[in-house]
C-alpha cells in the first residue's frame, strides 16, 4: 500500500484539513485509506497494477490502465491458465513495453492466483475474470485495502449480489476507490445525454427500450485431455455459474443505461427466452435469446431484448420515451420540442474510466461507483430468473435468492456436469 | 507521364491566380489532350464476378487543377493551403459511394450466387504475404440500423477499405483502389473552382447533398441527390469518403504552388490513423462539405471497441465514413501493388 507522504501533499483547504484531521483521529479509516498524494515526486504516487484475469477484457483493461495516466505500471498478473498470462503480457508490452514490470515470480497461475496478486505489492487491482468469481475476488481485494477497477458484471446470482452490496459498504468505510467497467458512464456522449435527460429534456420518462441483439461470440469446444473444470473455464461464456448468461454478461450495459436515466432499478420482471439455434454441446447451458418486460416502481416499463444469433436484425441501443420527447441514448439524440444532439468530441471511454479513477485516487478522494453496477447486474439477474422460470420475479426475490450457482470450492479434477438447460414453467425459482 | 501544363499560366501574377480561383469561374479546367487509350475510356458497369452485385464507373479525364482553397474561402481551415497545382492521369471513379452489397460479399460472403464467385479471402492476416484478408466479425452492428441495401458502407476502417479494394481487384482483374486525396478533390471539383461544385455559397446544398441541415441525423441511400458536373453523386455529404493518403496538415506546403505536382500522394505506412477522409457527411455542417475541406481519422472513431488490440477492420464510432473506389487507367508507379500495412496491435 502506498503510504501518504504528508510533506508532499498540496496545501489542503480548511475544509479538507478538517476532514483529514477527522480521518486521522478516526485511525482505522486513515489506515485503510491508502490515499495517494497528488504529487510529482518520483515514485511516491506510482500506481502499481495487479491484474486478475488475463483474458481479452483483462488484457484490454490492463493496457488501458497503464496508458491512462503517467506513473502507472502493471506489476503482477494472475490467471488460471499460463497461456493466457503469456498472451496478455505480450499484448500489453506491445502497447506500452515500458509500463510492464512483471517478472516470472509475479505471474501467478492457478485457482488461487487471485489471492497471490492481491497479496503482492500492488495498490490498484483490476478484476477481469469471468463474473462468477467477482464477488469473492472483490471481497478479498477490499479486505486487503486495495483500490479496485472491477469489470462488469459483478455477480451471477443472489448470494453474489449480497456479497457485493456488503463489499460496497466496506469499501466506502475504508475510503477505497472502486471503478467499474460500465464505461458508458465515462463516455462523453452518454454523459452529456444523461445530463439532458436529468434536466428534463424529454419530460417524465414513460417507457424505455434496451437492446443487445447481435451475432454470436467465441466458443471453445471441448478438447481431449481437458477436465470438466478446464473446459468450463476456457469456454466460460456458456455456463451460467461463470457468465450469468448473456443477458447478464453483455446486456447489462443497456439495462444499466436505462437505470441511469431512471435513477432507479426495476422492481419486477417477466421474460420469455430460450435456446433456439445455439443447441450444440459446446454451447453449455445458456440461452441464445431473451425478451424481458421490466417494471420500475413508478410503473414505467422497460422492454428489454438480447440475442446472440447471426443473420438477424441487429441493434445495440437504448431508447427513452418521455412525456415531452424521445431520446435515443446510444445515438446521443433527443427529439421533440427540446431537440438536441451531442456534437462534442468523442473520447476513449475504456481509457477514461481508468484516468478518472486514478485521478480521484491521487487527489485523495477515490470514488466508488460500485453500487450502480451491482444494481444493474441484479437487474439482469432478475430478468434471467424470470425468463428461466417463466415466473414474475421481484427485486426482493432476486436479491434474497438462495440459489448459489458457483461451486463452494474448485478442484481441477472435480466432476462438474453441464447443468440442464432451464425450462420455463419447470425450472424452479430458488 | 501526361503533362497538361497550359504554358501561359505560369506567367500569371500570383494574386491574379488567387482571385481567379476565389471567384470560382465554373469554366472548363485545363484539360490535357488525352492519350489515345484515355480517349476510349467509357462509363461502364462492373458486375462482381459470380454475383449479381453491380456498381457503375465514370471516366474522369486527365488534367491539371488547383488543389486546396484560397485563404479567402469561407469556412476554410489552414490545412487546405497553400493552393497548388496538381496534374493527374485519367481514371474511372465510382458513380456512387460503394454500398453494402459489394462489401457484404467480401466480408461475409453474403450473396445468392456466391458459390460461383471463386475463392474467398482468408479469414485473417495472411499466411502468404500477399493473401487477401477479410474482416473479423464486427463488435457492433456496423449499419447501426441505418440501412443496408442501397446504402453506403459505414463504420469500416481505412485498412478494411484498402483490403476490400484489393479483394475487388483480385475478383475483377482490374485495379480498384481508394482515390488519392488529389484524385478525390479533382473529381469533386469536376472542373469547377468554387467551394462547392455547384457554386460559391451553400445555398443549393440541399439539392446536392445530405448534411446536417437535411439528413435527419442519418446517412441515406446513395444517388438520391443531384450529381456533380462529371456525373458523380454524393461527393458532397452523405458519408465522408476514405482517401488512400495519410493525413498531414502540412502536406500542401511541400509543393510549389505553380509547378504542378504530378500524382501527389502521401503514402500511408503502418499507423492506424490519421488517414484522409473527404467530402463531409450527413453529420456535418456545410463548410465541412466543401471540395477542399480535409478531415483526419483518429483513435476515438473506434472508442467503443473493448477488444485489445482494437479491431483493425471496424470502427464503432464512424457512422459517417464510407468509401468510393477509383480505377486508374494506368497505375502510378508508387502505388503499384501497394497494400495497407496496418497490423493488429499496432497504433
Amino acid at each position: 500500500m502506498i503510504t501518504p507522504n504528508e510533506k508532499e501533499k498540496p496545501r489542503p483547504t480548511r475544509r479538507e484539513f478538517l476532514k483529514s484531521s477527522t480521518a486521522v483521529v478516526g485511525g482505522v479509516v486513515a489506515a485503510g485509506l491508502g490515499t495517494i498524494p497528488a504529487v510529482h515526486a518520483a515514485g511516491s504516487d506510482e500506481i502499481r497494477v495487479g491484474l486478475i484475469g488475463c483474458g481479452g477484457r483483462g488484457t484490454g483493461a490492463a493496457e488501458d490502465a497503464v496508458t491512462a495516466a503517467p506513473g502507472v505500471k502493471l506489476v503482477a498478473v494472475g490467471d488460471v491458465f499460463k497461456d493466457r498470462i503469456t498472451d496478455c503480457l505480450a499484448q500489453v508490452k506491445k502497447a506500452a513495453a515500458d509500463k510492464v514490470d512483471v517478472p516470472e515470480d509475479r505471474q501467478f497461475v492457478g485457482l488461487d492466483a487471485y489471492e497471490k496478486v492481491i497479496a503482492s505489492d500492488v495498490n490498484y487491482i483490476i478484476l477481469a475474470t469471468p463474473p462468477g468469481f467477482r464477488p469473492q475476488h472483490i471481497k478479498a481485494a477490499v479486505a486487503a485495502g486495495k483500490h479496485i477497477f472491477c469489470e462488469k458484471p459483478v455477480a451471477v446470482d443472489g448470494p453474489g449480489i449480497r456479497t457485493c452490496f456488503e463489499v460496497y459498504e466496506q469499501a466506502k468505510a475504508k475510503g477505497l476507490g472502486i471503478g467499474v467497467g460500465t464505461q458508458r458512464h465515462h463516455q462523453n456522449g452518454y454523459v452529456a445525454t444523461m445530463k439532458q435527460i436529468h434536466a428534463g429534456a424529454i419530460g417524465q420518462i414513460v417507457a424505455a427500450r434496451a437492446y443487445w441483439n447481435q451475432g454470436p461470440i467465441w466458443v471453445f469446444p471441448r478438447e481431449a485431455g481437458w477436465t470438466d473444470l478446464e473446459w468450463q473455464l476456457r469456454n466460460w461464456y456458456y455456463f451460467t455459474w461463470l457468465c450469468g448468461d448473456h443477458i447478464v454478461e453483455q446486456h447489462v450495459h443497456n439495462l444499466d443505461v436505462v437505470n441511469w436515466a431512471m435513477k432507479a432499478h426495476p422492481v419486477r420482471a417477466v421474460g420469455l427466452g430460450g435456446r433456439q439455434v445455439r443447441t450444440a454441446p459446446e454451447y453449455g447451458c445458456i440461452y441464445d435469446h431473451f425478451a424481458v418486460d421490466y417494471e420500475y416502481e413508478n410503473g414505467v416499463h422497460m422492454m428489454s431484448m438480447c440475442r446472440q444469433i447471426p443473420n438477424c436484425a441487429d441493434s445495440v441501443s437504448e431508447a427513452l420515451v418521455g412525456s415531452l420527447g424521445n431520446c435515443q441514448a446510444d445515438k446521443y439524440t433527443i427529439t421533440g420540442p427540446k431537440a438536441w444532439r451531442y456534437r462534442g468530441e468523442n473520447n476513449l471511454p475504456y481509457v477514461q474510466e481508468h484516468t478518472d479513477l486514478i485521478a480521484s485516487i491521487r487527489a485523495g478522494k477515490p470514488y466508488n461507483e460500485f453500487k450502480e453496477v451491482v444494481e444493474s447486474t441484479l437487474t439482469a439477474i432478475m430478468g434471467r430468473m424470470a425468463t428461466y422460470t417463466g415466473k414474475a420475479v421481484t427485486w426482493e426475490q432476486a436479491l434474497s435468492s438462495e440459489e448459489s450457482l458457483v461451486p463452494a470450492s474448485l478442484d481441477w479434477n472435480m466432476t462438474l456436469p453441464v447443468p440442464p438447460v432451464a425450462m420455463p414453467g419447470q425450472t424452479e425459482l430458488r | 507521364m501526361r503533362r497538361s501544363l497550359v504554358p501561359w499560366i505560369g506567367f500569371l501574377p500570383c494574386f491574379a491566380l488567387l482571385l481567379w480561383n476565389s471567384f470560382g469561374h465554373p469554366s472548363q479546367s485545363e484539360q490535357a489532350s488525352s492519350a489515345p487509350s484515355a480517349a476510349m475510356m467509357k462509363a461502364y458497369v462492373e458486375v462482381i464476378p459470380g454475383t449479381n452485385v453491380k456498381f457503375e464507373m465514370v471516366p474522369i479525364p486527365a488534367g491539371t487543377f488547383m488543389m486546396g482553397s484560397p485563404a479567402s474561402e469561407r469556412g476554410r481551415l489552414p490545412d487546405e493551403g497553400p493552393q497548388h497545382k496538381v496534374t493527374l492521369g485519367p481514371f474511372w471513379m465510382g458513380k456512387t459511394e460503394m454500398t453494402w452489397e459489394g462489401f457484404d460479399i467480401y466480408a461475409f460472403s453474403k450473396n445468392a450466387l456466391k458459390k460461383s464467385a471463386g475463392p474467398s479471402p482468408e479469414p485473417d492476416a495472411g499466411k502468404a504475404p500477399d493473401a487477401i484478408t477479410r474482416p473479423t466479425p464486427p463488435y457492433a452492428d456496423p449499419t447501426f440500423g441505418y440501412g443496408r441495401k442501397g446504402h453506403p458502407i459505414i463504420s469500416i476502417s481505412h485498412h478494411a477499405a484498402m483490403e476490400f479494394c484489393r479483394w475487388l481487384s483480385g475478383k475483377t482483374g482490374k485495379t480498384y483502389r481508394l482515390p488519392t486525396e488529389a484524385e478525390w478533390e479533382y473529381a469533386c471539383r469536376a472542373g469547377t473552382r468554387t467551394p462547392y461544385s455547384f457554386g460559391v455559397t451553400p445555398g443549393q446544398l440541399s439539392q446536392y447533398a445530405w448534411f446536417r441541415m437535411n439528413s435527419e441525423d442519418m446517412p441515406h441511400a446513395v444517388a438520391l441527390k443531384k450529381p456533380n458536373p462529371w456525373g458523380l453523386y454524393d461527393m458532397h455529404g452523405n458519408v465522408a469518403e476514405w482517401c488512400l493518403d495519410l493525413f498531414d496538415p502540412n502536406f500542401y506546403r511541400t509543393f510549389k504552388p505553380l509547378v504542378p505536382a504530378e500524382v501527389p500522394v502521401l503514402i500511408p505506412e503502418t499507423q492506424h490513423y490519421p488517414h484522409v477522409v473527404r467530402g463531409g457527411s450527413w453529420d456535418d455542417n456545410a463548410p465541412l462539405l466543401r471540395c477542399a475541406a480535409r478531415r483526419a481519422s483518429k483513435e476515438a472513431w473506434n472508442q467503443q471497441d473493448p477488444q485489445r488490440p482494437r479491431s483493425i477492420w471496424w470502427l464503432t464510432d464512424a457512422t459517417f465514413v464510407g468509401l468510393r473506389v477509383v480505377r486508374p487507367l494506368e497505375e502510378q508507379e508508387n502505388l503499384r501493388n501497394f497494400r495497407s500495412l496496418v497490423t493488429p496491435g499496432g497504433k
